[in-house]
């Protein structure tokens, strides 16, 4: 034991063989205190992050990454423990982030951007075998090739976890759609059950949504379903069916950026330039090609995107 | 007299009253299965919402006074549990300094680099030299080479970052344990009333108090650590007070003689003689945190369960499987490390002769390594760290496999689940659900009746009746249904290879490699192959419950089989029983308590996987759980782990009796 603890000493006195002087470059900004984004576990939102991070780094911001959960976060937000978070779907985060504004200590920065897109999906070679799809009303006759021993005679829809929302199950209701919903409990589950479907060219139906690599790795196609608007899911008697609500497709929508209150005292400059953030859905989704399926490191791709795009940049908080 | 009473019972009788009792209830069950639905008001089967107490209401309440308004005068309760997350801090990033990062000065992206953390070399040197210390060079080899193998596999700084939380957590789990079991050895009143508490720290599934963790202790690796530390504490506390209770009284009567203090007995003499007992519980300690790497990972620990997560969601399976095997060899050198330790008897006094050079050959050669990879790894990088182009993976091979098998055996893997599937686990989901709860839980007590007499039955009615008023009865028969068939099914597969295991050797050492592997290796990691061949649903729930939940059943049979005297095999044999004839009548029948007590490790960590199979969408109580943790619902999820917990408890206790009776029949004490 006592042995052991020498050893620890040695390392230590090791370590203090030499201390360096630091002196850190300040710029002019209105305070020096790390900004906290959040970071969540899907690479699009580590894209954005970043993106953001070295953005305000280059302005002279002090930066701090912490991974969170994506609904837990506002907690943290709520009492300024975070401070940005910079990617929360209409589709997904709508209700946590209308809890979190109403609270008056967090605030929703704008549009990012990027429109969320997220539907029923199938693999192009489906298309073979349901020669009606992509509209929904052939849904109902190839109800069958989408079965599954569990499922049958009705066909088997895999959506997203529980708590992603979606209104599917109501959804096969009011349009009296043949099939089962069976919900997917993470995003990764659902996704390898569509890797595991494409490899055999066996028949999928499941919840994909985009920004993704997904859409970009498997080829296929969106269900059209009749259009979304507000009043399909508020007021039974719009659409096909009289009685009932969401006889219609899922609604795209912005994904938004939201800070804790405090930012825009503490650091204005920030404020104004996250507020400014925007990009597309289209180079959001090249740089998440280059991530997933090239296998390019995030970093990278992120100061690969920084350096061509200064001009934009630097437009964002006005200077 | 109660007793007396229930031995004066004619036995003849009683066994008839039973077999009678238990046959009229399979025909009323099954009316109930056929007409139940329709014939019985709906609240029979689920309770409404306006008759249901609104316990997470409270709790949720209590939480949010917790955090908000709770003060203790001077400071509020929040500030309090801030500041104790603000200490522990300190050591932590001292850790990850030391490990992975580098001493940093200033704060986040501004934060420069003031000493470069030990080099890779350095610390396999460090770990060599404990290994031999604490046992041979074949432990030096063993744990070198594990720590070799995460710089080849380019596992090193996660694995460094996942260390270094390791090396806080587990000396404040082992110091909160020891301190806790110390006052319930001294009090035993105070260790019967912290028994229940640590029954439910080990039952209630972490996700349900993740959330308020992270409402009080703030976001980031301090959070996850608490967690860790809530979830490997309780072994610790337990093995200590067995451990300091072990120490023979001669010991004791002789540190009185001695004129010991209280203190001075306490620390120089009891908890010195109970130290083998005490080191074990810290490998448990070290082996339980390893196994909260993947969930700490989700509130901010990064580290190898932060890539085990990403890697799985681009399904990337081969990364997946590197940073989990990272995961597995990192606990074996860990074990293998502290096992030697407790292993390694009291240092005996030499007298000093020589230097201080030749006295610590090994301090020595460390500081040396250190210091000149230090001055080295300034100038050659590779040095400091491995070098990128040396790294290996396995990267697409294997998913290249899990495509080959899926491509050839999906159909065959089908047909045999949906066998499965349609006469085995649905008609067990029916059955349960079809049941109404009162009859369930009448049947229940009547069964606890039996194995335990009349505390099991209060025991199993408040704590069954707690999940019917909160509103939980559907879920937890849904949960009991999944854990129950997938329980039935490790215990089919997991008794016959223990004792095949048991009677040969060379079988033995394959098998107790695979299931240690299956047990560490993050669940997560074999979850997504398993979606992949059998879909979303609730086989491969099973499937993966049945993978991790096996090991206990073989564990057990092996050690129930191998503690068998062997004068009553010889008997056996002399009086001429066939191999069979040994098997059941003599093996089987003596090595049932310990089968049984594998049948309880077995439920029990089905039900903590339960969590786990949240992730490929199951509907039951661990769902329950998991939509809490992602709604930040704090009376929600603990609600849901409650009764996860009191079903475990529940079930234990019923075994436990069971147990104690087989033991006593069989004249075992």
């Amino acid at each position: 034991m006592n042995r052991t603890s020498r050893f620890a000493v040695a390392l230590l006195g090791s370590l203090a063989l030499s201390t360096l002087n630091v002196a850190t470059s300040q710029a002019d900004v209105e305070s020096n205190d790390p900004i906290k984004l959040t970071l969540h576990d899907w690479t699009g939102q580590l894209l954005t992050t970043k993106i953001m991070g070295s953005v305000l780094q280059n302005t002279g911001y002090n930066v701090e990454y912490v991974q969170a959960d994506y609904i837990a976060q506002f907690a943290g937000l709520k009492n300024g423990d975070l401070h940005v978070a910079m990617e929360i779907w209409e589709t997904t985060g709508r209700e946590a982030m209308d809890e979190a504004v109403a609270s008056g200590t967090v605030e929703n920065l704008g549009e990012t951007g990027m429109e969320a897109i997220e539907e029923w999906w199938y693999p192009s070679y489906m298309k073979d075998v349901c020669p009606g799809l992509p509209d929904w009303q052939a849904l109902n006759d190839c109800a069958e090739i989408f079965a599954t021993p569990e499922t049958a005679p009705k066909g088997r829809y895999l959506g997203g976890p529980v708590t992603w929302g979606g209104f599917d199950d109501e959804r096969v209701e009011a349009l009296e759609l043949d099939f089962e919903v069976v919900h997917a409990g993470t995003d990764a589950a659902l996704f390898a059950e569509l890797e595991s479907a494409y490899q055999r060219k066996a028949p999928v139906l499941l919840w994909v949504y985009a920004p993704h690599w997904a859409p970009a790795k498997f080829e296929g196609e969106w269900v059209e379903f009749p259009k979304y608007t507000s009043e399909c899911y508020s007021d039974p008697s719009w659409g096909s069916n009289p009685d009932l609500a969401y006889d219609c497709g899922k609604p795209t929508g912005p994904i938004w950026k939201v800070a804790w209150t405090g930012v825009k005292d503490k650091w204005p400059g920030a404020y104004k330039a996250i507020q400014g953030f925007s990009i597309s859905n289209d180079e959001m989704s090249n740089m998440i090609i280059e991530v997933d399926l090239n296998g390019k490191d995030i970093d990278a791709v992120v100061s690969s995107w920084v350096d061509a795009n200064k001009d934009r940049w630097q437009g964002w908080s006005g200077q | 007299m109660i007793l007396a009473a229930r031995n004066f019972k004619p036995e003849i009788r009683n066994f008839i009253g039973i077999k009678g009792f238990w046959l009229s209830a399979f025909v009323i069950s099954v009316f109930f299965y056929i007409e139940g639905k329709g014939l019985f008001p709906k609240w029979m089967f689920s309770l409404p919402r306006k008759w249901q107490w609104p316990i997470k209401d409270y709790v949720s309440d209590f939480m949010i006074w917790l955090t908000e308004d709770a003060s203790f005068g001077f400071f509020t309760f929040k500030e309090m549990t801030r500041g104790l997350a603000g200490l522990l801090e300190w050591p932590l990033s001292f850790a990850t300094s030391l490990l992975s990062s580098g001493f940093l000065e200033g704060q986040g992206s501004q934060a420069v680099q003031v000493l470069p953390s030990l080099s890779w070399i350095s610390v396999v040197t460090v770990v060599i030299a404990m290994g031999y210390y604490a046992r041979d060079w074949k432990l030096a080899a063993l744990v070198g080479g594990c720590f070799l193998y995460l710089a080849v596999f380019g596992q090193w700084d996660s694995a460094m970052i996942t260390l270094a939380s390791i090396a806080i957590a587990v000396p404040f789990g082992v110091a909160a344990g020891l301190l806790v079991g110390i006052a319930g050895y001294r009090w035993p009143a105070f260790e019967r009333s912290i028994s229940p508490l640590l029954d439910l720290m080990q039952t209630v599934p972490v996700f349900a108090y993740l959330v308020p963790i992270l409402f009080l202790f703030g976001f980031g690796p301090v959070a996850a650590m608490i967690a860790t530390v809530i979830y490997s504490m309780p072994p610790m506390i337990r093995i200590s007070i067995m451990s300091l209770k072990g120490v023979p009284s001669e010991i004791l009567d002789f540190g009185n003689m001695a004129g010991c203090t209280k203190r001075q007995l306490m620390w120089k003499v009891l908890v010195p003689s109970a130290m083998p007992g005490l080191m074990v519980g810290v490998n448990q300690v070290i082996m339980l945190s390893l196994n909260m790497v993947i969930i700490a990972s989700m509130i901010g620990a990064g580290g190898l369960g932060y890539d085990v997560l990403s890697s799985l969601r681009r399904l990337d399976l081969g990364g997946g499987l590197e940073a989990g095997i990272a995961i597995v060899v990192l606990a074996i050198a860990l074990d293998r490390l502290s096992q030697a330790f407790s292993q390694r008897g009291s240092p005996t006094y030499h007298e000093s002769k020589g230097s201080f050079v030749q006295n610590h050959p090994w301090l020595t050669t460390v500081a040396i390594v250190t210091a000149g990879t230090f001055v080295l790894g300034m100038f050659v990088p590779s040095i400091q760290s491995y070098p990128e182009s040396l790294e290996i993976g396995i990267g697409e091979s294997l998913a290249e496999a899990v495509k080959w098998i899926n491509i050839t055996f999906f159909d065959a893997l089908e047909s045999y689940k949906t066998v499965v599937l349609v006469y085995f686990m649905v008609p067990v989901k029916l059955v349960l659900l079809k049941m109404p709860w009162a009859w369930s839980i009448f049947l229940l007590s009547v069964l606890s009746w039996q194995l335990g007499g009349i505390r099991l039955v209060l025991l199993t009615l408040c704590l069954s009746l707690f999940i019917v008023v909160t509103g939980m009865w559907e879920k937890a028969m849904i949960t009991v249904y999944l854990c129950g068939v997938s329980v039935v099914i490790a215990t089919l597969f997991g008794v016959p290879l223990g004792i095949l295991a048991a009677e040969n050797e060379r079988l033995g050492r394959i098998v107790q490699v695979i299931i240690d592997t299956l047990q560490t290796l993050p669940s997560f990691v074999y979850l997504i192959p398993v979606v992949m061949l059998f879909r979303v649903g609730d086989f491969s729930a099973m499937v993966a419950v049945v993978l991790y939940a096996i090991a206990p059943a073989v564990r057990y049979a092996v050690h129930g089989i191998r503690q068998i005297p062997p004068a009553l095999i010889e008997a056996g044999i002399t009086s001429g029983c066939t191999k069979r004839q040994l098997l059941w009548k003599i093996k089987l029948p003596l090595a049932l308590p310990e089968i049984l007590l594998g049948l309880n490790q077995t439920i029990m960590l089905a039900l903590s996987m339960l969590v786990i199979t949240a992730l490929v969408g199951t509907r039951d109580l661990g769902q329950e759980v998991y939509i809490a943790l992602t709604k930040a619902d704090t009376g929600r999820g603990i609600v849901a782990g409650l009764a996860i917990a009191f079903i475990a408890i529940i079930a234990d206790r019923m075994i436990a009796a069971g147990s104690a009776k087989a033991r006593k029949r069989l004249g075992l004490g």
